[in-house]
């Protein structure tokens, strides 16, 4: 396996419902890219995104990463990459560690309680760490949500709609961090309908029309 | 001389192949059918045990037979069209459900017809009659869960998985509940002691046949509606529409 | 960076079930109340006559469960699929059968056991004997565990539909016969002075078949209902 893996997506055609959404959809990204993807509401932006991480079966063509198709080997494929949808995959019920280190656990990386704290300390949950999710406002449950890339160690960071219910703080703290994981090889595909920009990256554009 | 039978996978070509098809299933069924209500009703001799009341079998049988066949048949469709991806066999699976939950409920009609002058009972749980039923509840389950899923690429895989699961726990089902008959009834009235008559064993293959051919027919037509619906924003099938309707 | 084994994985999801579960109880009770209740309900509809009850109790004291464990079948993963779990659970690199496995044994646990555990009470009510009631524990015992994989199955397919709940008891029931038959089946044995072990053996033997093939096919009917 190469050292820097590259996500490659070839004459991609998806559909929802018998509605085809976009076709041959073909762009690569390699360590230390960062691409927006955009379009209106309704043109695919999170079918593309979800067809990336293998949930979707495309209708047509592949996304291959390291030179072999993302369904033929998900272990690797998925060790490597963390996905943020737009729900946020937290529990009301737990505290703020508890989710960070159970959500990461089920994607099965085991996380000790100290790099937990470190990390939600990071996103600016600090005292906040052992207080039920169900008490803390939206932006402070994105924030709990977000806290899981710095857990990992996945090089493909796949983003919906990540700034979602943040405030300016956190959107600064969430394109240093972005710039940060780019730095060190790391890759980003990201929606959102905000102003995201990071500093000494230039980013790709992806227009679904 | 060599057909290339993977043209026909492709549900454009197959509904066309499959309106061609159909007559040829419709008017021997209809003959058949005829054929065998004649001889089941009129040549086919009295029965000493049962007078008038068995010449129900000749619906009866052929319905439960075919009921247990097309889900079968139902199931095997649905797993190649989810191994294979085969839009058209995920579309045949949906076509014969309804035949199939029709003729399992023809065959319990009639089987109660047959059970009141017999058993003195509308119903009688016995084994086949109750499995029967749960064929039944296998049939509107399936065709419950096409009807509430609204993408339909998910409605095909979700409901061949469950045809599957049902295929496999059919014989299970079957042996419980003979088990389970055995164990609360002595006896009940069972046909293979008793010796056909040749007429009504030639009614009973005759009505077989032309139920056959019926549900080929049924399904035939019901998998073009189908092929319609599901492919309406496609070009071939405006162009279709646009020929109809310089026709009419 | 540590990766979890699988059995890791296994516990780890039935750990977090039940602290969830722990933390939101009358979800639990809901189902154990709906379970007595319907048991209850039974003397009331058909008289207080000893001899019946103890006649029915095996039967009723059954499908009133496969009731209360096709209440609980809805919730199986659709809390985690309305808050995007399931999506980060269908992303690890492990095994999603081993996953889903996880999700049926902190089910049963949450649903099943309940239910065995209360059977005793209820058959009570019913003036079975005891040897009646240990048959019937012991078949619920194996049997409960059975509802809970085949339910998965149907929980799986209708993820996210609307009326998911009835639709997954008409998909469910059907399939679940066989265990009403051989679990009533036990009990009357015993009250017949009968050995119950053909019965036992054979809920048994439905268990395992099961369990090798249920959290598999639950798991690609997941993959189905998330596409």
């Amino acid at each position: 396996m190469p050292s820097n893996p590259i996500l490659e997506v070839s004459d991609l055609a998806c559909e929802r419902g018998e509605q085809r959404l976009f076709e041959d959809l073909s762009f690569a990204i390699s360590s230390g890219e960062l691409i927006r993807v955009q379009g209106e509401n309704g043109k695919g932006k999170t079918t593309l995104l979800r067809t990336l991480c293998g949930f979707v079966q495309p209708v047509q063509g592949s996304v291959r990463w390291a030179g072999r198709d993302i369904h033929e080997w998900d272990d690797l494929f998925h060790s490597q990459m963390c996905y943020l949808g737009h729900a946020n995959a937290i529990k009301d019920e737990l505290s703020a560690l508890e989710n960070l280190q159970i959500g990461a656990g089920l994607t099965g990386v085991e996380v000790a309680e100290t790099v937990a704290l470190e990390a939600l300390r990071r996103m600016g949950l600090r005292r906040r760490e052992h207080l039920p999710v169900r008490v803390l406002s939206q932006g402070q449950r994105r924030r709990v949500a977000l806290s899981r890339l710095l857990v990992g160690e996945a090089k493909l960071w796949i983003l919906d709609e990540p700034l979602t219910a943040l405030d300016v703080g956190a959107v600064e703290l969430m394109q240093e961090l972005i710039g940060e994981h780019l730095s060190k090889g790391g890759m980003a595909i990201f929606t959102t309908h905000q102003l995201l920009q990071v500093a000494g990256v230039e980013i790709r554009h992806l227009v679904l029309a | 001389m060599a057909i290339n039978w993977f043209k026909y996978s492709a549900p454009s070509t197959f509904y066309g192949l499959a309106g061609k098809l159909i007559p040829f299933f419709v008017w021997p069924a209809v003959v058949l059918f005829g054929i065998g209500f004649y001889i089941g009703f009129f040549v086919a001799p009295t029965d000493a045990v049962q007078s008038e009341a068995y010449r129900i079998i000749f619906i009866h049988v052929p319905a439960s037979i075919l009921s247990m066949f097309i889900y079968l048949i139902m199931a095997g469709y649905a797993a190649l069209g989810l191994i294979f991806k085969t839009r058209l066999s995920a579309m045949m699976a949906s076509a014969l459900a309804p035949t199939g939950a029709l003729f399992a409920f023809i065959s319990l009609w009639t089987g109660a017809l047959w059970g009141k002058p017999m058993w003195g009972a509308w119903w009688v749980w016995d084994a086949r009659l109750t499995s029967e039923l749960i064929l039944l509840f296998l049939y509107l389950g399936f065709i419950a869960l096409q009807a509430s899923i609204e993408d339909p690429r998910r409605a095909d895989r979700a409901s061949a998985l469950l045809a599957i699961v049902g295929s496999v726990n059919v014989p299970i089902i079957y042996y419980s509940v003979q088990w389970w008959n055995t164990l609360h009834q002595g006896s009940t009235i069972k046909f293979s002691g008793t010796s056909m008559h040749i007429a009504m064993q030639q009614s009973m293959f005759i009505m077989l046949v032309a139920c056959w051919l019926y549900a080929i027919a049924i399904a035939l037509s019901r998998v073009r509606s189908i092929i319609l619906e599901r492919e309406s924003n496609t070009q071939w099938v405006r162009e279709l529409v646009e020929l109809k309707g310089e026709r009419v | 960076m540590n990766r979890l084994s699988l059995i890791d994985l296994l516990w780890l999801v039935i750990r977090r079930d039940m602290l969830l579960a722990m933390r939101r109880r009358a979800d639990v009770l809901t189902t154990l109340i709906f379970f007595v209740m319907v048991a209850s309900l039974f003397p009331l509809g058909v008289g207080p006559e000893a001899d019946m009850l103890r006649k029915m109790a095996g039967g009723v004291l059954w499908v009133a469960a496969l009731l209360a464990s096709m209440l609980s079948l809805p919730r199986m993963f659709s809390a985690d699929h309305v808050d995007g779990t399931l999506e980060q659970i269908m992303l690890a690199p492990q095994s999603l059968t081993v996953m889903v496995l996880g999700k049926i044994v902190a089910h049963w646990m949450l649903s099943g056991l309940p239910l065995v555990l209360i059977a005793p009470v209820l058959g009570l009510q019913f003036d079975m004997s005891a040897a009646a009631i240990w048959t019937l524990m012991l078949a619920l015992l194996l049997g409960t565990p059975v509802l809970s994989m085949i339910g998965a199955v149907g929980a799986a397919l209708t993820l996210g539909l609307r009326g998911g709940g009835v639709l997954v008891s008409l998909l469910v029931l059907p399939l679940t016969i066989p265990v009403l038959i051989f679990g009533t089946g036990a009990v009357e044995a015993v009250n017949s002075g009968l050995d119950a072990v053909s019965n036992l053996a054979l809920l048994g033997a439905f268990l395992l078949f099961a369990l090798v093939f249920s959290p598999f096919v639950a798991a690609q009917a997941l993959r189905i209902s998330m596409e």
